[in-house]
């Protein structure tokens, strides 16, 4: 016989408004494994808990059940409470009769009862099979590896090197800066974005925990949080191994052990030829944001690219391909409302009397002094703003036609231009599907990485020990990429915080005399975490990725697979409970 | 390929008989045959689809029907009645419940194994540019044209699957191979406003005005379309002195083959293109030998 009790809460009216909470405990009591039942106001309070540890005392409780809310909400807190009162965590367990029940049956309080009496009583079968486990302790490798070298992952790299750990940076192309290094300015003050960038480039550089690889790309991933085993190709630099011709060198392959990894591997520019209508990439006067970027970085007046002639009349067009899904691209591309301005303002300071314009479709400057950036741009340099899009751009003679529409006045309007500037949607980098797929995080339909939660976890993804930062995770400007880059820093930390793992006990097992090693749980086993011994020829299991999700206790035909705690006699004890 | 099944739609028995006349010539003259559609009907265009968009697609649906057991390619001179044709195929192809719809009420079975073609297309990628070149007899040497190709043939690009829909080259790459020169310009495929034509002709009137001013400034003397509504509108909506003619591209292909129907064509013409071709020296030099 076992020795239970059953702690019913009323939640205030939220449970005890609807489920007669008495004729529960009664019925429990009524149970011969249930040596105390009772009700109480408010379970998680600190008199509830009170309550329960004092019961456990008096009563000898080897098991609790705690019949009140979602266990995702107050497992944890009951678990902890008897743990403290010197009873396994694991003997204690939630019956929902709140989410499952109160809420959803506010119209038939009868049944709602009825159906708490049975829930409550079926997970009092589950406690009595309960297993007294202690969680696993996994080892923990506490170095990082951040993908990509652009600002997004050398700050992360910094913030984690800075709290004394070791961090493996690979950057795919030959040089450390990533976009940013391409921008002629930042907005709000106009700084030179190559100089901002110079003083972070060298400090990643010089950095005694950076190990810093150029050329270098991901090629394999295994293991898990705090276990990866990253492998590295890096292709020769010329210029560094000079002894043997080009040809004839071999990119080099590392191996990496590392606890974390930021994935930070930025963005792209959209395709202008997928913009035929605004002149494709035929049209040598028409360019994108970059581009323009590009001319600005020259310095000098600004030129026509066709003929080298000053560029009087200059058209913006915001939203070029962006907010659009007949160009494939929904979203907004959000910092181009900003860096339009910048720009255009730019301009004004390098052709004092030439005239830019900007075909918007709404100003989306929301930021700390942003809005009353793009003021300045309309009041201050006569920026031009003409609210409505653009239809068409095309050439006439050595000018440039954009044809658009001025919604304000109700008015088409025709401008001869010497330089239009597309500002064209960012894309996730070349590559963002293919390195999700190696890394098991997944990406959206335009291939940036998907948050753990959007709001609420917004630097981790549904992978354990993987975090992203920057635009790889969707479009954002330098602040935000620099705080969402400390965000995926400092969760690096928390996790390096410990010198070793643990995680739940509640995984899947093998009973080794049942398995006939088939592999059919293998197949459906979503984490990677089975695989056949190869020399004992049974299934195993990688308790440190298993998530005792039970997909294998249903492939498997033997019944050798089990799930701790949700053994196959446990869960048909609930059954027969229940009918 | 070499036989098509032919929809002249209704322009062409209208005011559009001279292009339905220098369309069946031009096959003839390049031996690709050509069969009309027996028993078809009006595609809707463009009252259908503004009153009724199952209409609007039933009515071309039902001339799908009746090419498809033919089995040839549909041939469509008329850059409207393409454009309804190649709506109703494309709502056949991706649209399992519009395609039920539809099957039901022509009372058929969507195969989908005939293509929806514009003319164009079909003389010059099905036939070629190389048959073309063979058969000109006397190249219009001389006539400096732009091409011209209105909104529908080439939009909606989806729909419409056109060669480069924003910058098309067939008309141009066509006016070369028939020995005239092919004038670059941005308006090949802005609207002329044919659809206003009659209910708000100020409308039509300027955008027409602006094409005819356009092309005339990049160098042009005429204007080569290949659908029935925009040369009619472009003629009938010029003003001022000075009006540019408005061919269509069969007319030159007929003119450039030496086809001696030719003459009977250009009477239907508001502006009169007679003066402009005795400039063309091939002509001049026929004209000559005849009379």
């Amino acid at each position: 016989m076992s020795r239970i009790g059953v702690f019913v809460c009323h939640c205030g009216h939220n449970i005890a408004g609807t489920v007669d909470v008495k004729a529960v405990v009664e019925q429990l009591q009524r149970n011969g494994d249930v040596v105390f039942a009772i009700d109480y106001k408010y379970m998680c309070s600190d008199p509830g808990q009170q309550l329960i540890r004092e019961s456990i005392e008096k009563y000898q409780l080897d098991g609790v059940v705690v019949a009140a809310c979602s266990p995702a909400m107050h497992e944890t807190t009951f678990r902890r409470t008897v743990s403290a009162a010197g009873l396994n965590g694991f003997r204690c367990e939630s019956a929902n009769i709140r989410e499952q029940v109160s809420w959803v049956h506010q119209q038939d309080k009868e049944a709602a009862t009825q159906k708490a009496i049975e829930i409550t009583a079926s997970i009092v079968e589950k406690v009595k099979g309960n297993e007294i486990l202690e969680p696993l302790v996994l080892p923990l490798t506490h170095r990082t590896l951040v993908i990509g070298g652009g600002i997004a992952g050398m700050q992360a790299a910094l913030d984690i090197a800075e709290a004394g750990y070791p961090v493996i940076l690979v950057e795919r192309h030959d040089h450390l800066g990533g976009r940013m290094a391409e921008l002629s300015g930042s907005y709000l003050n106009f700084r030179a974005a190559p100089d901002l960038l110079e003083k972070k480039i060298q400090q990643v550089l010089s950095h005694p925990n950076i190990q810093t690889l150029r050329n270098a790309e991901v090629i394999g991933l295994s293991g898990y949080v705090g276990n990866f085993r990253v492998q590295v190709k890096q292709n020769p630099e010329a210029e560094e191994t000079p002894v043997m011709p080009l040809d004839e060198l071999q990119p080099l392959t590392f191996t990496f052990d590392v606890g974390a990894i930021v994935v930070a591997t930025g963005w792209q520019p959209y395709d202008r030829a997928r913009l035929p209508e605004y002149g494709g990439v035929e049209i040598p006067d028409v360019v994108d944001g970059l581009t323009f970027e590009k001319m600005l970085r020259e310095g000098g007046v600004l030129r026509r690219p066709s003929d080298g002639k000053i560029a009087c009349e200059v058209v913006f067009v915001q939203c070029a391909g962006s907010r659009d899904p007949e160009h494939g691209v929904s979203y907004c591309s959000k910092v181009c409302c900003m860096y339009v301005a910048k720009q255009a303002m730019m301009y004004k300071e390098r052709v004092p009397d030439g005239q830019a314009y900007v075909f918007y479709i709404d100003i989306r400057s929301a930021g700390k002094n942003y809005d009353e950036y793009v003021q300045r741009a309309m009041t201050d340099y006569g920026v031009l703003y003409l609210r409505g899009k653009v239809s068409r751009v095309f050439r006439e003679g050595d000018q440039t036609i954009v044809w658009g529409s001025d919604t304000l006045t109700g008015r088409a309007v025709e401008i001869a231009a010497d330089l239009v500037v597309l500002a064209t949607p960012m894309l996730p980098s070349r590559g963002s599907a293919e390195l999700g797929q190696l890394l098991h995080i997944s990406t959206d339909g335009y291939g940036f990485f998907n948050e753990a939660h959007p709001k609420l976890r917004p630097v981790e993804t549904l992978t354990a020990g993987i975090y992203l930062a920057g635009v790889a995770q969707g479009p954002k400007d330098i602040p935000e990429t620099v705080s969402q880059a400390s965000g995926a820093a400092a969760k690096v930390l928390q996790l390096f915080s410990k010198d070793e793992m643990t995680a739940s006990p509640l995984v899947a097992s093998v009973i080794e005399e049942l398995c006939a090693a088939c592999g059919a749980c293998v197949k459906v086993c979503p984490y990677g975490a089975r695989q056949i011994h190869p020399i004992w020829n049974y299934a195993t299991v990688n308790a440190a990725l298993c998530q005792g999700c039970g997909a294998c206790v249903v492939a498997c035909p033997n019944k050798a697979s089990q799930v701790r705690n949700w053994r196959v006699e446990q869960v048909m004890g609930m059954v027969d409970r229940l009918l | 390929m070499n036989a098509y099944t032919y929809y002249p739609g209704c322009s062409l028995e209208s005011t559009a008989c001279e292009y339905d006349a220098s369309v069946r010539a031009v096959f003839q003259a390049l031996e690709v045959e050509l069969h009309e559609l027996e028993e078809w009907n009006c595609c809707g265009a463009s009252s259908a689809h503004s009153v009724n968009p199952l209409l609007a697609l039933a009515l071309p649906a039902r001339n799908l029907a009746l090419a498809q057991p033919i089995g040839y390619d549909l041939v469509m001179p008329c850059a409207a009645c393409f454009n309804r044709h190649k709506s109703a195929d494309h709502a056949l192809r991706h649209d399992p419940e519009r395609r039920k719809e539809l099957e039901e009420i022509v009372g058929f079975t969507y195969q989908g194994n005939v293509a929806v073609r514009p003319l164009l297309e079909v003389l010059t990628v099905g036939v070629g540019f190389e048959r073309i070149g063979e058969r000109v007899t006397r190249p219009l040497e001389g006539l400096k044209a732009v091409g011209y190709y209105g909104c529908l043939l080439v939009r909606p690009p989806d729909v419409t699957q056109f060669e480069n829909p924003e910058n098309p080259s067939l008309m141009n790459q066509l006016l070369e191979t028939l020995g005239a020169k092919a004038v670059e310009w941005s308006y090949a495929t802005e609207c002329c406003g044919g659809g206003l034509s009659l209910t708000k002709s100020s409308v039509a009137a300027r955008l027409v005005n602006r094409l005819a001013e356009r092309a005339r400034e990049a160098g042009a003397e005429a204007i080569v379309t290949s659908c029935p509504l925009c040369q009619i509108n472009l003629e009938m909506r010029q003003s001022g002195k000075q009006k540019m003619p408005v061919f269509y591209f069969t007319e030159l292909m007929g003119l450039a083959f030496g086809l001696p129907e030719a003459e009977a064509w250009w009477s239907k013409h508001l502006i009169e293109p007679r003066p402009l071709l005795a400039e063309i020296k091939s002509l001049r030099r026929a004209m000559v030998g005849r009379g």
